[in-house]
């Protein structure tokens, strides 16, 4: 690990002002980061410790939404009974993700930030446009079992590795933040992951010292609430596909509710409303599901070793809607 | 120059200028011959270093020393010596739950915060009523357990000795259990689920009866996509 400074912040605002110095780094769960940082993948010159920041509450909006503290935790948010209770896709992705110890560190602001488990990013000896732009890719023409059909360019095919941003895209989460000049913003899910296109190395619209301090839901939805994640091993695990979905069905057995969003298969946690307004107003029959599936994978492409995950999730997508008819029909 | 002040098993620590790439484990292992956390990995995958910072489980490995002053840290020394062996510890001890013995410290330790976890309702993946876990069902220690790796595959017998000690402290704290609130609409589902690799719901789990409120369904959650179930739409 390269040497750093270490600052512990007990403010807000003059934590952005030394996160925005240039090689500075917040730090909070620190779970991605530390294991970066061994790594030599990241190295920041300043660290700069945010855990001793005021941004741990989850309260209530007067819209009847809920504003979340970017440093709760993983576990304290899956566990909380509010979450549990109106937005119970967010504790069943939260708990798809990682294991008990590291969802006790993890922070929710921390986990949008997640950076790709794409095997070329880690080994640093290959060449890796996110890691080291301009070098190339080797997952395109390599092991590219894990990584992404849709959202990729030619410079970067690595997937988005967070179960929850999965549920909080669905969600239409917004996040809030706090820049070096004190000014703050709220962005939309929809508005805060970049495409990979020629700079695979910017992931968000984040500017240095830009610090997510909540995020912030609005009321919840009515409807199954589930997380479906496919992988190799059945817990602690990385997606190879998985499903965020809120679907509800009215007395004649039409979907009148559909949301769904994907991990697992995109640059970034994928969603596509085009996808649910043609199964809105269905009977989710295999005709209207194929149809969906068709427009949320017109542009997948899959790299040889990944091209199983058009497949994969064309039949997941079957078996969610197919539950939540049969869940209905009960 | 710099002091910090680590609390370690109820005993302070202070450490003049301590570089701040150190870990918690390296400081324990290297500086304090605190050994019983053990560096399997080094990148929190095998839960061999886990410790508990206030209470909580957590990797030791990637946790660094400076960000934890004023935390209450516990390691395995701390949870019971030979002479004061813990539950769980008698339990692992008896049930034959480690073979090489490499993983036990962190195993133990992630067991200790489980429990804890249990006694506040946390649910896990694999719960399917979220507000209702029956944590002592084997898939759910399975699951709660995922973050500690042991290579000899004493899993069995790991599930086993957490499986007694819950059961006598889930039985000691009644009050906890039956504090939690439970919407009638669902109390149909129940979960006949049993084994360590818990099969994926059957059809008759996922035909469970929905929600009949407005609220979100937090329900009838697949704890596992069923991979036999994923066909039929190819086009």
């Amino acid at each position: 690990m390269k040497r750093f400074q270490y600052i512990r912040a007990n403010e807000l605002k003059p934590a952005c002002i030394e996160g925005s110095s240039k090689g500075a780094a917040f730090i909070g769960g620190g779970t991605n980061l530390i294991d970066l940082m061994k790594f030599e993948i990241e190295t920041p010159i300043k660290l700069v410790d945010i855990t001793q920041l005021e941004l741990k509450q989850i309260e209530s909006t007067p819209e009847g939404g809920l504003r979340i503290g970017a440093l709760v935790t993983n576990s304290d948010l899956a566990a909380n009974p509010t979450v549990i209770a109106n937005y119970p896709v967010l504790s069943r992705a939260i708990l798809a993700g990682a294991s008990g110890q590291l969802r006790n560190k993890a922070t929710t602001g921390g986990n949008f930030l997640q950076r790709t488990r794409c095997f070329y990013f880690y080994q640093t000896d290959s060449a890796c446009n996110k890691r080291e732009p301009g070098t190339g890719c080797s997952a395109i023409d390599g092991e590219n079992r894990e990584l992404a059909i849709l959202g990729t360019s030619e410079h970067c095919i690595a997937q988005h590795p967070s179960d929850m941003a999965v549920a909080m895209r669905l969600l239409d989460a917004t996040l809030e933040t706090q820049k070096a000049d004190g000014t703050t913003r709220s962005i939309e899910i929809k508005d805060f992951y970049q495409l990979p296109g020629d700079t695979p190395h910017i992931e968000t619209v984040l500017e240095p010292g830009e610090l997510i301090t909540h995020v912030v839901l609005p009321p919840p939805i009515k409807g199954m609430h589930t997380y479906d994640k496919v992988r190799d091993r059945a817990s602690y695990a990385f997606a190879l596909v998985s499903c965020a979905a809120v679907i509800d069905v009215d007395a004649e057995g039409t979907l009148s509710t559909v949301r769904l969003a994907f991990g697992g298969i995109g640059s970034q946690p994928w969603r596509n409303e085009a996808v649910e307004a043609s199964l809105e107003g269905s009977k989710g029959s295999v005709p209207d599901i194929v149809k969906a599936a068709n427009i949320l994978l017109k542009e997948a492409q899959g790299h040889g070793k990944n091209d199983f995950k058009i497949a994969l999730t064309r039949r997941l997508l079957k078996q969610i809607i197919e539950r939540a008819l049969a869940a209905k029909d009960a | 120059m710099t002091t910090l002040t680590l609390n370690i098993n109820n005993k302070p620590y202070q450490f003049e200028d301590l570089d701040p790439r150190t870990t918690i484990l390296d400081l324990c292992r290297h500086q304090l011959k605190i050994t019983g956390p053990k560096k399997g990995c080094d990148h929190g995958q095998c839960g061999a270093c886990t410790i508990l910072i206030n209470g909580q489980r957590v990797n030791s490995c990637l946790s660094l020393a400076v960000m934890h002053e004023g935390d209450e840290i516990t390691t395995i020394e701390g949870i019971g010596l030979p002479e004061t062996l813990s539950d769980l510890q008698k339990a692992f001890r008896d049930n034959d739950a480690f073979q090489c013995g490499y993983c036990t410290p962190g195993q133990i330790c992630s067991a200790t915060a489980l429990i804890e976890e249990v006694k506040q309702n946390w649910p896990s993946y694999v719960t399917e009523d979220l507000t209702q876990p029956n944590a002592l069902m084997a898939h759910e220690i399975a699951e709660r357990m995922s973050g500690n790796i042991c290579r000899c595959s004493a899993y069995p017998n790991i599930i086993k000795a957490i499986t007694e000690v819950l059961e006598k402290q889930i039985q000691q704290n009644q009050p906890l259990q039956t504090e939690v609130q439970v919407d009638s609409s669902n109390s149909a589902l129940s979960s006949a689920v049993t084994g360590i690799w818990s099969p994926p719901p059957s059809e008759a789990q996922l035909k469970s009866p929905p929600a009949k409120t407005d609220q979100p369904s937090n329900t009838a959650n697949p704890s596992t996509a069923n991979r036999s179930q994923l066909t039929g739409v190819n086009s």
